[in-house]
């Protein structure tokens, strides 16, 4: 069964692979927000940001790498909007395939397509001048805490995907996603907000993952930050995937 | 349960909150026929196939496929069904063997090339193949459609509202393929709106009025329940179908059907 499962699995992850490099462009109108904010915070608002010493773009990167999978995942959730919508969820799943092989096609499938477009953002970031002295345990790190990011963010979208009434709706939800890492330490330091702004900034879930990943590529110390952001993925991972789990057993039967 | 029923319902009842679609359904479909559901739109038509199909459960009473209870037993009804929904539920992106392959490939068969192939050919699809499906007409969509629900020869076939939308070109093709499933001895249940359809493909029509089936039995047995026949000539003007597949010319198997079609409203004027 478990054999059968992986299988179904890796049979329709390679069909909406194939949606995917049938149509790059989600690739690339993915990685355009993300690079227009890295332009307009390095070249146009960066010199009147104090973050101390070190380049703002190393600053600045770890921030703009969750907003790259912030915007990517709304494809999921339109992906499967369609899906279901189409009909094509229900021939799925009246064929004697393993239940849970239609969601996870789709997670692993935003997880490739994410890691693709956080290469083409980090690609740019090198050209703009980017730098790290990460090893290769860090760099492992950093690509672990991005995928639990990813795996957390995905399947909030397969809930939305899931629960929508429309295309719009399907997508709607990433955009206080992407919004949320303005008000944490990814663009300015903390310590310059004022009071309940600072304090929802320092407790939200981005902060601690922007100053995990922004140490690990600085090779400092992460200190206690790596097990919040580990936390709140996990955490989120589970909530979204246990809301999914309950929505698309009512909706599918 | 007898052998040889295939399909049997007893008592089957869906509500939507207040809205009851199905309000106690009682069927039985023989192996290696074709039973038509016929009802006019909102009649639950299409509840009553996702019921069957697995993808929806019902409220109460029972239903068995093959002996499967489709409630206790999910799997393994959905071993021996295939289902063919309202809306041809392909796989735009894919080019039509692509999705062909996929189902194959879903179904755990090995040869899924092969197979995909066979059915291009037998489905008229074989130089659109590796086109796109976006990119076909509602014919050919729906000819795939069908394809892919027989990958894997399941012994019922579900067809919920099969021609509906489709130019009478295509709804000649489908009505041949279900025609094809029947001798095969594929056990075909198929809803449809269109009195003409169920007369001319079915063995048994049930027909579904407001969530309960109001009548039951071969198209000879519904006659009987009209007052008896009358003797009156008309003259008989051929049809707009008739004239438009004149022109156009259409193949063979088209006229056949055609023909059937006009042997049908004979039967209609006369009575």
């Amino acid at each position: 069964m478990t054999i059968r499962a992986l299988g179904d699995t890796a049979v329709l992850t390679g069909r909406s692979l194939r949606h995917i490099v049938r149509s790059p462009d989600t690739i690339i109108t993915t990685a355009v927000m993300p690079i227009a904010f890295l332009l307009l915070f390095v070249y146009v608002f960066g010199g009147a940001i104090d973050t101390g010493s070190g380049s703002y773009v190393n600053y600045l990167l770890p921030g703009i790498l969750l907003i790259t999978v912030a915007s990517g995942i709304a494809y999921t959730a339109y992906r499967l909007f369609l899906d279901l919508k189409g009909g094509i969820v229900d021939r799925f799943q009246s064929m004697p395939i393993a239940r849970s092989s239609v969601l996870w096609a789709h997670v692993l499938t935003s997880l490739v397509a994410n890691a693709v477009s956080l290469i083409v953002v980090v690609g740019v970031a090198l050209l703009m001048g980017f730098r790290t002295g990460a090893g290769v345990s860090s760099w492992l790190a950093v690509t672990g805490i991005l995928t639990a990011f990813t795996l957390a963010l995905t399947w909030i979208a397969v809930v939305a995907g899931l629960s929508a009434k429309s295309v719009d709706g399907a997508s709607a939800f990433s955009y206080p996603l992407i919004f949320l890492p303005f008000i944490s330490s990814a663009f300015v330091p903390t310590e310059t907000m004022p009071g309940p702004v600072r304090w929802f900034a320092e407790n939200q879930p981005v902060t601690s993952i922007v100053n995990t990943i922004r140490g690990l590529f600085a090779q400092q110390p992460v200190g206690d930050d790596i097990w919040a952001a580990v936390g709140w993925c996990v955490g989120i991972l589970v909530v979204a995937y246990g809301c999914s789990a309950v929505i698309y057993r009512r909706r599918v039967g | 349960m007898t052998a040889e029923t295939a399909i049997r319902v007893r008592g089957l009842r869906k509500a939507y909150g207040d809205v009851h679609v199905l309000r106690g359904v009682d069927l039985d479909v023989p192996r290696g026929s074709v039973f038509a559901l016929l009802g006019s739109n909102g009649a639950g038509k299409t509840t009553a196939v996702r019921i069957l199909s697995t993808l929806l459960t019902a409220d109460t009473g029972t239903a068995t496929v093959h002996g499967f209870d489709v409630a206790a037993q999910a799997a393994e009804v959905r071993e021996v069904i295939s289902l063919t929904g309202q809306f041809a539920a392909v796989d735009e992106i894919l080019s039509g063997r692509e999705n062909l392959v996929l189902v194959a490939r879903l179904r755990h068969l090995k040869n899924a090339g092969r197979i995909a192939d066979e059915l291009l050919a037998r489905f008229a699809l074989a130089d659109a193949g590796r086109r796109r499906a976006s990119t076909y007409s509602g014919g050919m969509r729906r000819r795939l459609d069908v394809a892919m629900s027989l990958i894997g020869n399941p012994p019922v076939v579900f067809l919920d509202e099969p021609t509906t939308g489709l130019d009478p070109e295509g709804r000649m093709e489908v009505w041949r393929t279900v025609k094809d499933l029947a001798r095969g001895g594929a056990t075909v249940l198929l809803t449809t709106q269109y009195l003409e359809e169920a007369e001319h493909l079915a063995d048994r029509i049930a027909i579904l009025h407001e969530g309960r089936i109001i009548a039951n039995g071969t198209l000879a047995e519904l006659k009987q329940l009209m007052p008896a026949a009358t003797v009156e000539y008309v003259e008989k003007q051929p049809g707009l179908e008739e004239i438009f597949l004149a022109i156009i010319g259409t193949a063979g198997g088209g006229r056949e059907a055609a023909r059937d079609g006009a042997a049908a409203s004979d039967w209609k004027e006369r009575r």
